[in-house]
C-alpha cells in the first residue's frame, strides 16, 4: 500500500502543528514505530516547515510552503518545498553540541533532522527542496 | 501549547501542555520573563504533559536560563519523557540543564 498526501501550506509557522500531527497520524496508522511517529517524524518535520517558512519563505505570508509526503512499504519520503532559493546544506549544518555551541540558543534545526531521519537532501526543483528519509525497520 | 504557573514554596512551576514549538514558545518565554521581573528567582519547568519540543524551543529554554542566572536566579526542568530525554541528549542540552525525574526532585533540587 502507498499512500501520498500533498498539501499547500500558506506561510505561517501556527500551521505546523497541525501539518506534523496530520502526517503523524498517517504513518501511525500505517504501522510505523512508536517513536518515529512521536519524535523523528514531528521534530525534523517541523524543522523542516520551520526552516522553510521563516528562511526560504522569509516569513512571507503571501508565500505558501509545499509538502508532499510519500509513505510505502519501505519507507517515509517527505519533500517540502518553499520559494526561497535555496542554501548549502552542509555548510549550514553544524554541530550544537560543542562546548562552544551548547549554549547556543540557535543551530539544531538541520542537526536534528540529520540525527533524526536517516537521509536528509536539498534539490532545486522549481523551488528549494528538502527532502528527508525514514525508512522502516 | 498551554501553560500554567504555580507557586511551591518560592519556586515557580510552569506546567508546559503540548508542543514547545516555533509557533507558541515567545509565549513561554515571555511569561517566564515576566515572572522573573517581578522579582522571582526559582522555575521549574514541567514536561509532563508534553509531547515534543522543536529546536526553537530547545533554545527558549536555553535563553531563559541564561537570563535567569544573570538575575542570581536557577531553573530546573523536571518529568521528560523518553522521547524528549532523547532530544536532550542528542543535543548535549542534558549537560546545560538540571533535569529532575519528577515534579518533588525538582522541587528538593533547589
Amino acid at each position: 500500500m502507498r499512500v501520498v498526501i500533498e498539501l499547500d501550506v500558506p506561510n505561517d509557522v501556527r500551521n505546523i502543528e497541525r501539518i506534523v500531527e496530520l502526517v503523524s497520524r498517517q504513518i501511525r496508522e500505517l504501522d510505523f514505530p512508536a517513536r518515529a511517529c512521536s519524535l523523528n517524524v514531528p521534530v525534523a518535520l517541523s524543522e523542516a516547515l520551520s526552516n522553510a517558512m521563516l528562511r526560504g519563505n522569509r516569513d512571507d505570508h503571501s508565500k505558501h510552503v509545499h509538502l508532499r509526503a510519500l509513505v510505502d512499504h519501505a519507507a517515509l519520503v517527505l519533500e517540502i518545498t518553499d520559494e526561497g532559493g535555496g542554501f548549502d546544506l552542509d555548510r549550514c549544518t553544524r554541530d550544537p553540541t560543542t562546548p562552544e555551541n551548547v549554549v547556543r540558543e540557535d543551530g539544531r534545526g538541520l542537526y536534528l533532522m540529520h540525527r533524526l531521519m536517516d537521509r536528509v537532501e536539498r534539490y532545486t526543483d522549481g523551488g528549494n527542496v528538502v527532502r528527508l528519509t525514514l525508512k522502516r525497520p | 501549547m498551554s501553560f500554567s504557573i504555580t507557586k511551591h514554596g518560592e519556586v515557580v512551576v510552569v506546567d508546559v501542555e503540548g508542543q514547545l514549538i516555533v509557533g507558541n514558545r515567545q509565549e513561554l518565554k515571555q511569561k517566564v520573563l515576566d515572572e522573573l521581573e517581578k522579582g522571582e528567582r526559582k522555575f521549574l519547568i514541567d514536561f509532563t504533559r508534553t509531547g515534543y519540543i522543536d529546536s526553537s524551543g530547545l533554545g527558549v529554554l536555553v535563553s531563559l536560563s541564561k537570563k535567569i542566572r544573570e538575575q542570581g536566579g536557577e531553573l530546573r526542568l523536571a518529568n521528560l519523557n523518553d522521547d524528549l530525554k532523547t532530544l536532550f541528549e542528542l543535543t548535549k542540552l542534558d549537560t546545560l540543564f538540571q533535569i529532575a525525574d519528577t515534579r518533588e526532585r525538582g522541587l528538593q533540587s533547589f
